[in-house]
Order: structure tokens, then C-alpha cells, then sequence
């Protein structure tokens, strides 16, 4: 999941706005799966309105047959929604944790590094710490490469949530 | 009055009367027992089935043959998993079907329990929509939206899965004739600029071609589309499922285009400058390799599933809605130019290519259905098998009437012929109903003849005996050196006996003289369902033929001398 490869043409960002039943997530997960198209990150929560849930997919796969994919979830009788947001103008955010294990010594340049991203330490023992970032994947991307010197024990993003400018529908 | 709390199966019943449920097809079980009992106190008729598969196609076959919903009721497990192929058939076919399965209680589900099958889950690639009911509440609600889902916009199969627990429980919801399904919607009628973009390519066009597909058939817009064939003198040519949609004996009408079709349907088709296809999905059977197909052509699609547009060919107009809507809003808008010169080459290839066979050296199963046809007069709804009794049933059996042509042409299921003539026998009681079916097929859901010996239906059962599974022993001849591999049906019963053993009256057609004489008394037998055995030459080839992934201009007319390459297309 590198950002390098997220804003290739062959990553698409792609929203749904789905009845909050049983059995949706597979019935949306085997119009990929079908095709060919890999879910490289996907957030479901609930939606504004009860009874909803919003669904935000990362994925990549043959860009030729994203159209079809679109209209195969639009099908679904239980998707209300589905929007491709590649190529338009979204506001995007993910976190990351963080979890290292470190010496001493090794603290200081860590904490610089944590600084500096807008990160922050939510758990610290005597030979480990916890940073907990969130931004753009781009950037989440750039703090773990720069803290890939130390001992990274675990990393856990939470895949990629985006939402429309403006009045545009997500 | 009843002033009893009913239980869920009860308002399941209730709920199906209320649709206008006439039959339900289907076999019991432990967990459908509930349903199974509320069904004694209905009016609706339960046809009970010798195998699950079988109630599918007869559900399936009453739907196509109505344009009714065809409703299944089975048990939970095997009874559940059984569906599967019904499922897929109908759903490939775009037919409006509700299935029920049974389903072990709630508090086993996930836990392995006695007969449970995850059906919700293995069917997810199959339906339309399905349901796993979790509160008796839901009954009425979910009952009204699968036949909501099921026969309106693009047809297709919905399945209710009801644990025990539910059915046997109380259901206090009231029927309801509410429907509120915020994802799902059925097109509105086509904008005014999409039509006048269609009509101006329709009035353009010198050499165009109308592809009569299923929808044609589904939204019954027989009579628009042959009223918009005749004011442009253009051409029709059909889908296997859009055999009927228009009259196969209409001057402008070529039969059937594609991999086994006439030789001048796809001639027109791949001389043409424009081609609309209405309510088809530009099969595969049909396009042969996509890249080469009617290069020169423009191309109009109209379909009511707008995800069938771009998926195959990239068309220069894209019409969403119901294809008898689309037509009407067209006509008056089409100003059609002059397709006489057209008109004239089409006859001349319809005269140079007809279909033939040879009627010496034993008898052929193309005699027979092209004598089926002369004899039944187009009038019978006719069902077939998959294989090449399928196809030359295609070729030979002009379909003149909408909803009488029965074939399971996405999925191509073997089995399907028998059970959907017993389901269009019910839809339709009166009516001849020819199964024609291949001795392969037949085999697979025998059974049934149980089902139209008990209900004494008008169910005539042609089946084509070659003791071979002819069309992939055609493909071994021709592609894989002879190499017979699978094929040979040794141990075949006599079909006359066993038909017999069912106390269904039979006949046996064995040389060429007896084809007229045993038709026509099969035709007039109207005690009951027949069996009709016409025994032919074992080795026989459908022509003509465009290998899978070739272009039509590839076509095969007759039998080649050559060695020919293996095809590239799928089967």
C-alpha cells in the first residue's frame, strides 16, 4: 500500500452509500473480486441517516472495466449509491499507529520525527512507543519511511476516508 | 374471523396469494415443513417435484411462458443447494423467479446444525437479490419486495431463505403492498435528445439491421418492433432468446444470427452500416471475436440494465428503458431512407443460403423439427434442451408468437427442456407444449415425467436420440481430430419403455417415412403428456457454424474438408 501507487491510473477511489444489512460487504466485495480488482483498503461506518452505512474502497485493477465495476455496485439492490471519485476533487484523510520499539537513546529523534509530522505519542512504556498520525496516505507514507531506521514492531492504517468538495455528493 | 396470531409461514402464504401466486414448485423438507403446512389451507396449487433442480426449471418455465413470477419452495441444505442451477439459469436469462428455502433455526445457524446450507452466501453470484429472514416481522415486507425485485426493470430471481424458528413463529406485520427500496430503480423514459440521436442514425441508415434480443420478448414489444422493421424496410434478425419476440415467418424476418445461425442473418448482420440491438446483450454467441465485429456499422443499444452498455461493444447510442417504450417513443421519429436495393441483396443471400439437410441416409433431426414446425404451425410453445437439438430446434422451428420459445440460452443447462415445458404447461393449460430435448439432457431431470404424468398435462416430449452428447462430440470431430472423449451415452434405456413405465403414452420415430405420421399423432394425442423417441444417425453436424472466437465472416456453411485450428473463444 505505498502512495506511489495509490495515484496511479490504476487506483480508483470509489464511495458507496449502502443499506446497513447483513451480507452487503460480500455481495459489494465479489463485484471486485470477479474482476480481477484487488481492495487495497476499505472503511465501512455508519452513515448519517440510520439505517445507512458509507463505504470508502481503495482498489486497484484494469482501468478499462472500472466503468462496468461502477454500475455492477450501482446495481446491487441494496448499494443507493456508488461514486468513482478518481480524477475529482475529494478531501481525504487515513491514520496511522505506529508501534516501535526503541532504546532510550533513540527517543529524541523519534519524538523530532513525531513532531514534525503533527503526530502524536498516545502510548509509552519503558522500551516501546505508540504514534498515532493521520493525513493525507502520501503522508502517513513519508513518516514510516523516515522512521523505517528504527525497530517498527506494527503498523495499522486505517484505510482511506474521503468526502467530496463542495456541495458534490460522496 | 381467526382471531389467532398468525405465524410467519401463514403471512408468507398470504402474502404469496396476494401476488397472485397460482403454483408454487417445489419439494418438502424439515425446515419448510411450517411453509409446507400453511400451503394446505391456500388456494394456491403445490406442484410437488422429483428433484429440486427440477421445480427451478418449471418456476423458470412458467415465467417465461406467462411473464408471471415463477415461485419455488424447498427445504434447507441439499433441498437449498439443489436451486443453484435454476438459480443461475434464470438469472442468466433475465427470468422473474422467487425462490424459498427453509432454513435451520436461528440459534443453529453458523453451527453446522442438521441440513444447513449458508444459501444466502452461495448464491450471492446468482440472484437478483436475496434475504436471510431474521424477524417474523419482515415477512410481509421482504415477500412484497422480492416480487417487486424480481419482475420489474431487468427480470431475475430473488431468494427468501426463512429459518424454522421464523416460520413456525408469530408474524403480527400486516401484508403490505408498500415497496421502499431507495437503491433500487426502474428506468424512466428515454430523454427526448437520446431518441433524436438514435432516430437520426435509424434515418441514415442505407443497410440497417434490428437485433431482436430478450427483451423484446420481456417487455412485449412484438408489435412495435415489427412496426418499426416495416416503415424502415429494414431487416430483423434474433437472439436464441429473442426467438418470438418478432414472427420468425415475417418477410423481413432472417431467424437467428450468430454461432450456429443462418447463413443470411449474419451476412445481413455483417453487412450492415447500422445496427440496433433491442433488449440484447451482444453475447458472445453473437459477436464471435468483439474486436472484428461489424466494424463498419453504427451501433444503437437499447436495454433496460444499463450495465449492459460498453460492456461488450461501445455503441453510438445508448437507449436506457423498456424496450416496447423506446420503440413507440421512436417511430414516429424515424423518417427512414430508401432500403429497397438492401431489402433485395438480404432475399437474395436468404435464396443463395438457406438452411438444408439431407433427407436420405437415415434420419436426421433437422427433418424432424422442420416437420415439427410445418405440423404445429408455429402455434406451440416449444421448450428445448441445450446441445444441438437446441440449435437446429432454433434454426428450423420459426417462432411466431412472443413467450413460446423456451431455451436456456446464458447458462446453457442441460435438463432445463422437460421441467420448463411442465412449468409453461401450467402457465398456459390448453396449449400444445413441445420439450424438445436431446437424449443427454433429458436424463439429467427424467424424473419429472412423474409431474406431467400426475397432472395429466399436454407436455409432448420430442426427444432427439442419438446416444452421443452431439455438440461436443461435433466440436472433437472438428477441432480435436475425432478424438471422441466423454461423449458416448452407451447405456442408454429405451425411452419408449421407460416413458411407458410412467404410464405416459410413446412413440418411436425411426426412418425418415415415419417422421409426418407419428408427429402429426403426437400432435392430436391431447390425453395427457407424450413421449415422442425419434431415433437418429448418430453422427451429425450443425451448420452453420462460426467457431468461438472467430468472426462471422468465418462462418461455416457445410462440413469442411480442411483441418481447422482449435477455437479461441471460450467453448
Amino acid at each position: 500500500m505505498s502512495s506511489a501507487a495509490d495515484t496511479s491510473a490504476d487506483f480508483h477511489r470509489i464511495s458507496l452509500y449502502v443499506n446497513n444489512e447483513p451480507g452487503v460487504l460480500a455481495r459489494v466485495a465479489m463485484v471486485f473480486s470477479r474482476r480481477g480488482y484487488n481492495i487495497e483498503s476499505l472503511v465501512v461506518s455508519a452513515a448519517a441517516t440510520a439505517g445507512y452505512s458509507r463505504m470508502t474502497i481503495t482498489s486497484s485493477g484494469d482501468p478499462t472495466i472500472l466503468e462496468q465495476m461502477i454500475k455492477q455496485l450501482a446495481k446491487l439492490i441494496d448499494v443507493v449509491h456508488a461514486i468513482d471519485h478518481t480524477g475529482h476533487e475529494a478531501y481525504e484523510t487515513e491514520i496511522a499507529l505506529i508501534k516501535l520499539t526503541c532504546e532510550s537513546e533513540e527517543r529524541a529523534e523519534i519524538l523530532q520525527v513525531v513532531e514534525h509530522f503533527g503526530a502524536k505519542v498516545v502510548d509509552f512504556t519503558r522500551d516501546s512507543l505508540v504514534v498515532r498520525v493521520y493525513g493525507s496516505s502520501e503522508k502517513l507514507d513519508a513518516i514510516r519511511n523516515l522512521l523505517a531506521k528504527f525497530k517498527i514492531a506494527e503498523i495499522v492504517r486505517s484505510g482511506k476516508i474521503l468526502m467530496a468538495r463542495g456541495r458534490a455528493t460522496t | 374471523m381467526d382471531s389467532r396470531i398468525p405465524t410467519g409461514a401463514e403471512q408468507l402464504i398470504r402474502s404469496l396469494e396476494a401476488e397472485g401466486v397460482e403454483y408454487i414448485f417445489g419439494l418438502s423438507g424439515g425446515a419448510a415443513i411450517p411453509i409446507f403446512d400453511a400451503l394446505v389451507d391456500s388456494p394456491i396449487k403445490l406442484i410437488l417435484t422429483r428433484h429440486e433442480q427440477g421445480a427451478t426449471h418449471m418456476a423458470d418455465g412458467y415465467a417465461r411462458a406467462s411473464g408471471r413470477p415463477g415461485v419455488v419452495l424447498v427445504t434447507s441444505g441439499p433441498g437449498a443447494t439443489n436451486t443453484v442451477t435454476g438459480l443461475l439459469t434464470a438469472h442468466m436469462d433475465s427470468v422473474p423467479m422467487v425462490v424459498i428455502t427453509g432454513q435451520c433455526v436461528t440459534s443453529m445457524l453458523g453451527k453446522d446444525g442438521f441440513q444447513e446450507a449458508d444459501v444466502t452466501s452461495i448464491t450471492y453470484a446468482v440472484v437478483k437479490h436475496s434475504y436471510l429472514v431474521r424477524t417474523g416481522q419482515d415477512i410481509p415486507r421482504l415477500t412484497r419486495e422480492a416480487f417487486h425485485i424480481a419482475a420489474t426493470g431487468r427480470p431475475g430471481p430473488v431468494l427468501i431463505d426463512i429459518p424454522k424458528d421464523i416460520s413456525q413463529g408469530p408474524c403480527e406485520a400486516p401484508l403490505t403492498r408498500e415497496v421502499d427500496l431507495p437503491g433500487y430503480s426502474i428506468p424512466d423514459r428515454a430523454s427526448t435528445e437520446t431518441l433524436g440521436q438514435a432516430a437520426e442514425l435509424l434515418s441514415r441508415a442505407q443497410r440497417p439491421v434490428l437485433l431482436v434480443g430478450h427483451g423484446v420478448v420481456i417487455a412485449e414489444a412484438s408489435e412495435a418492433v415489427t412496426r418499426l422493421a416495416e416503415k424502415m424496410g429494414a431487416p430483423m434478425v434474433t437472439t436464441l432468446l429473442g426467438k418470438g419476440g418478432t414472427d420468425e415467418t415475417h418477410p423481413l424476418h432472417l431467424g437467428m444470427l450468430g454461432m450456429h445461425g443462418t447463413a443470411y442473418a449474419n451476412k445481413a448482420t455483417d453487412a450492415a452500416d447500422l445496427i440496433m440491438s433491442i433488449g440484447s446483450r451482444w453475447d458472445d454467441r453473437i459477436t464471435g471475436k468483439l474486436d472484428e465485429f461489424c466494424l463498419g456499422a453504427r451501433k444503437i443499444h437499447v436495454d433496460i440494465d444499463p450495465s449492459e452498455f460498453n460492456k461488450m461493444v461501445e455503441p453510438d447510442v445508448c437507449i436506457e428503458g423498456d424496450a416496447r417504450l423506446v420503440i413507440e417513443d421512436l417511430l414516429p421519429l424515424v423518417e427512414p431512407s430508401d432500403t429497397r436495393e438492401w431489402q433485395a441483396r438480404v432475399q437474395a443471400w436468404k435464396k443463395k443460403y438457406p438452411l438444408k439437410y439431407r433427407k436420405q441416409g437415415g434420419l436426421r433431426a433437422q427433418h424432424v423439427l422442420d416437420r415439427l414446425d410445418a405440423i404445429t404451425g408455429g402455434q406451440a410453445i416449444l421448450s428445448t434442451d441445450v446441445g444441438q437439438h437446441q440449435m437446429w430446434a432454433a434454426q428450423f422451428c420459426r417462432t411466431t408468437r412472443n413467450k413460446n420459445w423456451l431455451s436456456s440460452g446464458g447458462a446453457g443447462t442441460m435438463g432445463f427442456g422437460l421441467p420448463a415445458a411442465i412449468g409453461a404447461a401450467f402457465a398456459r393449460p390448453g396449449e400444445d407444449c413441445w420439450a424438445i430435448v436431446g437424449d443427454g439432457g433429458f436424463q439429467m431431470t427424467q424424473a419429472e415425467l412423474a409431474t406431467a404424468s400426475i397432472h395429466n398435462l399436454r407436455v409432448k416430449c420430442l426427444i432427439i436420440n442419438n446416444n452421443y452428447l452431439g455438440m461436443v462430440r461435433q466440436w472433437q470431430e472438428l477441432f480435436f481430430e475425432n478424438r471422441l472423449s466423454g461423449v458416448d451415452l452407451e447405456g442408454n434405456p429405451d425411452f419408449v419403455k421407460l416413458a411407458q413405465a410412467y404410464g405416459i403414452k410413446a412413440f418411436r420415430i425411426k426412418r425418415p417415412g415415419d417422421v409426418d405420421r407419428i408427429l402429426n399423432q403426437a400432435d392430436a394425442y391431447n390425453e395427457g403428456p407424450c413421449v415422442v423417441v425419434a431415433e437418429v444417425v448418430k453422427e451429425d453436424n450443425v451448420f452453420p457454424f462460426i467457431p468461438a472466437g472467430a468472426t462471422l465472416s468465418d462462418m461455416i456453411i457445410e462440413k469442411p474438408t480442411v483441418k481447422l485450428a482449435k477455437p479461441t473463444g471460450s467453448t
